[in-house]
C-alpha cells in the first residue's frame, strides 16, 4: 500500500450518466483500486428504478483522514465524469464550483420525451459552452464512437475509465487499474476492454484539457 | 477481490452494504438465509445464495416475507443461525408472524434485516420501519456505514441468543447501497446439527406471562446497550450543542461540523442501538449539553424516544431543548442529506454558509434554465407491458363505459408515469392490491356501478399476495378480470427466480408452480394471450368487459425484453415508409410518438417525419398499429 496525501481531502468524483451506460461498474473499478492503496474510500450511489432510462450518478469520496457519507454535498464536486453530455451539465448545476475538473463524453442519449416531440434537446454547442464555463478543466471526447470502433457501445464506460486515469486527476496509475480490471473480467473478454481503456487514457494524456 | 466466503480477518475490502449484511451473517455461522427481493434489501441474498454451496448454508428466495420470517423461524426452533432479509414493505407483510414470534421467543441466532428507503427511491412509500419495531419491542440496530452493518449484524445473532429473541436491524438505502472499506472478521465454524427439542415449546400461550417474560427480556438488551460499542460520542468536553444521530445521520452531522469548522464547539453522538433507548447512556450524554439536534432518517424516532428520557430525568426545560423535525429544523419528509444538515446546524449556531460564489451559483442555475430537461423514466423498447396497457387502453375507449386498472406494485407501475405510461391505473395500493380491490369493486354492481375494471399484477407478485385475493372474488362471485403480466421474471427488483420460472434461489431446478393450472384448479376461466397480438386481444379484452359472469383470469404471457440473449435477432425489422408518413401535415398531429411513447419510435425533427430509432428498436413491431396511415412497417428479421 502506498497513499499519497491528497490536494484536497476528502477528494470528491461524480460519476454520472444514463441507466444501463455503466457507471456504477466505473466507480467500483476505480474506488477498489484506491481502496487498496489506502485511501478511505465511500460510494454511494442510486439504483433501482434508474435502470429504465432515468439518470444515474454515483459520488465517489476518498480520504486519508476519515470516512465521509455517500452523498456529496451541493457545490463539492473536485471531478464530474459524465458519460452523457446533458447529464454532465446536470450535475455541474448541483454539484459544480470554480475549482471542478471536467471529462465528458460528447455523444447524447436522448430523453423519451424529445423523441416524443415534446421537449428538445438542448443544442449541442450550447451545451459544450455550458459545460466549459461551469469547470476550471474540461476535457471533451466521443467515447461512443470509440466503443463502436472497437466493436460495442458497452465500452464507452471503460473508454471513460481510461481518460479518468489519463487525466491524472485521480492518485490511480495506468498499470495499477489495469489490474483491477484484469482481476475483475474473464481472460477471454480482456482485450476490448483494454483496449477502450487505453484509448480513453491515451486521448486525455495527449490532448490536455480544452 | 476476497471472496465472501474467504476467512480473510484482518483484510479491507470493499463491499457494499448488502454484501456486508451478508459477510457479517456468514462470519456469525449463518445456517439459512430467506427473503423475498425488494430493493434496496435484494443483494443480501443474492450474495448468500450465490456462496450457499460453498459455505454450507440453505438460502431461498420465499414466495413473500411472512413466509420467509417462518423459514427463518423454523432454523431458529432447530438451533441454527438464520437470517431474514427484505424491503421496509415487506416488513408489513411479515408483520403477522413477528408479532407472535416476539412473544415464542426463539432458539438459534435469528436476525431479521429491514431496509428502509427513505424519499422512495425505488418504492411505493418512504415507511419509517423503526416504530414497528419498538411496537414489536424487540433489539433494533442501526448501522452508518457497510462496516457497521457487517458487525453488527455479527453481533445481533449472538444477541439473539442471549436473549431468546431476534434482533430487528434496519438498514437504509444509504448504507445498504454505499460502498465502503469494511475490515473482514473471522468466520466462525458451526457443526451444530439441526434438531427440535420437544421438550421446549415455542407458543404464544400463556399470553400474558410471554408478554411478560417480553418485557423481561427487553430491560435484560437496555443494560447490554447501556454498554454497547456502537453508541458512543465525539467532540470537545464542554459542547454547547450536541447532535444525536442514527443511520447515516451519523456521518452527515460530521460532515456538517466540519464544514462549518464547528469541531470545538459541537458534539456528536451516534446512537447504533435505538431500541430500547439506553436511557443511561443518553441522560449522561444530554447531561454534558442544553442543546441537542436530533438527526435521522424519516420519522422523529430517536427524537421522541429521547424527549421521553429527557423529560423523566428533568433535563428537558425552557432552557434545555431537543431541537430535530418537531422544531421545523429538518424536514419531516423525504431523504437527509450533508445539505440539510449543514444548514440546520448553520442556523443553530448563527454561521453563514455558501458552498459556492454567488456568481457561479447563477451561472449554474441560468444554464439549468436554459438547457437542462427532464429524463423520466419508462418501459423498456420492446417491452411487452406497453403492448399490454396499449392493448387494454384502446378496449376501454372501445368499450366507452370509462373503464380503468386497478393496478399493483412492479414495472408495470411505470404505466402511472406521465411520459412514458398511459395512465389507465387509477389505483395503485400494495403487493396483491390490485385483485383485492377489483374484487369489491365487482360487488358494487347494485349500487349502480358499472365501468369496467381491469385488474392486473406481475407473475412474481400474483404468487406472493394475489392469489387470496383471487379466490375471494371466485368465492363471492365477484366480476373480476384479472390480468397476470406474466414476463417470467421478477423484473423490477433485478431478475430474482419465482415459484414460475423453474429455478431457485441457488441456481438449482425447481418445480413450476403452473400460474394457468393454479387457476382451473380453482375452477376460473384462463385465457392466455400474447401482448404482442394487439388486435385480437383489444377485440377479446372488450367481449371480455361486457360478460360479466365473476372471476376470470387473463394470463399475457412474453419473457421480459431484458432477458433476451444480447446479439440475438429481434423479431421484426421495423421501418416508416416515408412516402406514407405524412407527418406533419397529417392530422394525426404525431400520435405513433406521442401516443405510444416507445423509445425507440422518435421524430425527425428536420424532416417532420417519424423514423426508427435503430440503435434503440428491439423490433417487436407493435408500433405499426398505430399508424393510421400505415406508414409504419415490419417484416421478419433474415
Amino acid at each position: 500500500m502506498s497513499k499519497d496525501k491528497l490536494s484536497v481531502d476528502p477528494l470528491n468524483i461524480v460519476v454520472c450518466g444514463v441507466g444501463g451506460q455503466g457507471n456504477i461498474l466505473i466507480a467500483r473499478l476505480a474506488g477498489r483500486s484506491l481502496a487498496k492503496r489506502g485511501y478511505i474510500v465511500t460510494i454511494g450511489e442510486t439504483y433501482g428504478a434508474s435502470q429504465r432510462g432515468g439518470d444515474v450518478m454515483s459520488n465517489i469520496r476518498l480520504s486519508v483522514r476519515h470516512r465521509y457519507g455517500p452523498l456529496i454535498p451541493p457545490g463539492g464536486a473536485h471531478i464530474v465524469l459524465g458519460l452523457e453530455p446533458l447529464e454532465t451539465l446536470r450535475i455541474l448545476v448541483d454539484f459544480g464550483n470554480p475549482q471542478v475538473a471536467t471529462i465528458t463524453n460528447t455523444r447524447p442519449i436522448l430523453p423519451v420525451t424529445v423523441g416524443m416531440g415534446v421537449t428538445q434537446y438542448p443544442d449541442y454547442d450550447e451545451l459544450r459552452r455550458a459545460i466549459a464555463q461551469l469547470s476550471r478543466q474540461v476535457w471533451f471526447l466521443d467515447a461512443t464512437e470509440v466503443a463502436l470502433g472497437l466493436g460495442s457501445v458497452r465500452l464507452t464506460n471503460m473508454v471513460m475509465l481510461g481518460a479518468l486515469v489519463g487525466s491524472s486527476l485521480l492518485p490511480i496509475t495506468k498499470a495499477q487499474l489495469e489490474e483491477e480490471i484484469k482481476e475483475r473480467f474473464p481472460k477471454d473478454t480482456l482485450k476490448p476492454i483494454l483496449e477502450a481503456f487505453r484509448k480513453g487514457l491515451s486521448h486525455t494524456r495527449a490532448t490536455g484539457c480544452a | 477481490m476476497v471472496a465472501l466466503t474467504a476467512n480473510a480477518a484482518g483484510k479491507t475490502e470493499l463491499l457494499i452494504g448488502n454484501e456486508a449484511i451478508a459477510r457479517g451473517a456468514l462470519e456469525a455461522g449463518v445456517r439459512v438465509a430467506a427473503s423475498y427481493p425488494g430493493t434496496p434489501s435484494s443483494e443480501i441474498l443474492e450474495n448468500l445464495a450465490a456462496v450457499a454451496e460453498e459455505a454450507g448454508l440453505y438460502a431461498e428466495w420465499s414466495v413473500n416475507e411472512k413466509v420467509a420470517v417462518e423459514v427463518g423461524a423454523a432454523a431458529s426452533f432447530a438451533g441454527l443461525r438464520a437470517i431474514v432479509s427484505f424491503k421496509h414493505e415487506g416488513l408489513n407483510v411479515a408483520l403477522d408472524t413477528l408479532c407472535h414470534l416476539n412473544l415464542t421467543g426463539t432458539k438459534g441466532g435469528l436476525v431479521v434485516v429491514v431496509c428502509d428507503d427513505p424519499g422512495g427511491w425505488s418504492s411505493p412509500s418512504e415507511n419509517d420501519s423503526r416504530a414497528i419495531v419498538q411496537w414489536l419491542n424487540v433489539p433494533l440496530f442501526e448501522p452508518s456505514t457497510p462496516q457497521e452493518a457487517k458487525d453488527m449484524t455479527r453481533w445481533a445473532f449472538e444477541l439473539s441468543e442471549q436473549t431468546g429473541t431476534y434482533c430487528v436491524m434496519r438498514s437504509i438505502t444509504r448504507v445498504s447501497h454505499t460502498t465502503g472499506t469494511v475490515v473482514l472478521g473471522e468466520i466462525a465454524s458451526r457443526d451444530t446439527p439441526a434438531h427440535f427439542d420437544t421438550s421446549k415449546l415455542f407458543v404464544f400461550v400463556p399470553i400474558i406471562k410471554k408478554h411478560g417474560n417480553l418485557l423481561t427480556k427487553v430491560e435484560q438488551v437496555k443494560e447490554i446497550f447501556e454498554k454497547s460499542q456502537f453508541n458512543y460520542y465525539e467532540g470537545p468536553e464542554h459542547p454547547e450543542l450536541v447532535m444525536i444521530s442514527s443511520g447515516s445521520g451519523r456521518l452527515y452531522s460530521a460532515e456538517a461540523v466540519e464544514c462549518l469548522r464547528l469541531e470545538k464547539r459541537v458534539g456528536i453522538v451516534h446512537l447504533g442501538t435505538t431500541w430500547p433507548v439506553p436511557a443511561k447512556f443518553v441522560e449522561k450524554q444530554l447531561s454534558q449539553t442544553s442543546r441537542v439536534l436530533v438527526v435521522e432518517e424519516v420519522d422523529p424516532f430517536v427524537e421522541r424516544n429521547l424527549k421521553v428520557v429527557a423529560a423523566d430525568s428533568g433535563w428537558l426545560d425552557r432552557d434545555h431543548v431537543i431541537y430535530g423535525k418537531a422544531s421545523g429544523h429538518i424536514k419531516p419528509v423525504g431523504e437527509l442529506s450533508p445539505e440539510i444538515v449543514i444548514n440546520a446546524l448553520a442556523r443553530l449556531t448563527g454561521i453563514k454558509h455558501e458552498p459556492r460564489s454567488k456568481e457561479y451559483d447563477e451561472r449554474a442555475k441560468q444554464a439549468a434554465k436554459d438547457l437542462v430537461i427532464d429524463r423520466e423514466l419508462m418501459w423498456c423498447p420492446g417491452c411487452p407491458h406497453r403492448a399490454t396497457f396499449w392493448t387494454i387502453k384502446n378496449a376501454f375507449r372501445l368499450d366507452g363505459r370509462d373503464g380503468f386498472v386497478s393496478g399493483d406494485i412492479g414495472c408495470y407501475a411505470l404505466d402511472r408515469r406521465g411520459a412514458g405510461g398511459y395512465l389507465a391505473t387509477k389505483i395503485a395500493l400494495a403487493m396483491g392490491s390490485g385483485a383485492g380491490v377489483a374484487s369489491g369493486l365487482g360487488k358494487l354492481d347494485q349500487f349502480g356501478f358499472s365501468q369496467p375494471v381491469i385488474a392486473v399484477c406481475g407473475d412474481s407478485t400474483f404468487y406472493h399476495a394475489a392469489i387470496p385475493a383471487l379466490i375471494n372474488a371466485k368465492y363471492n362471485r365477484s366480476d373480476v378480470i384479472m390480468m397476470i403480466l406474466d414476463n417470467s421474471a421478477t423484473a423490477m427488483t433485478g431478475f430474482q427466480p419465482h415459484p414460475g420460472v423453474g429455478v431457485n434461489a441457488m441456481g438449482k431446478a425447481a418445480p413450476v408452480v403452473d400460474i394457468e393450472g393454479l387457476c382451473r384448479g380453482l375452477d376460473i376461466p384462463v385465457e392466455v394471450m400474447d401482448p404482442f397480438d394487439i388486435t385480437e386481444n383489444t377485440k377479446r379484452l372488450v367481449e371480455l368487459m361486457s360478460d360479466r359472469s365473476g372471476a376470470r383470469v387473463v394470463i399475457m404471457r412474453h419473457p421480459c425484453v431484458l432477458l433476451r440473449p444480447p446479439g440475438e435477432k429481434t423479431p421484426f425489422k421495423v421501418s416508416v415508409d416515408i412516402s406514407k408518413c405524412r407527418g406533419d401535415e397529417c392530422g394525426c398531429a404525431k400520435y405513433c410518438v406521442r401516443a405510444f411513447k416507445c423509445p425507440g419510435l422518435v421524430w425527425d425533427r428536420t424532416r417532420g417525419r417519424a423514423q426508427i430509432d435503430e440503435a434503440v428498436c428491439v423490433g417487436c413491431g407493435v408500433c405499426t398499429c398505430t399508424c393510421p396511415a400505415s406508414a409504419i412497417m415490419k417484416e421478419p428479421s433474415e
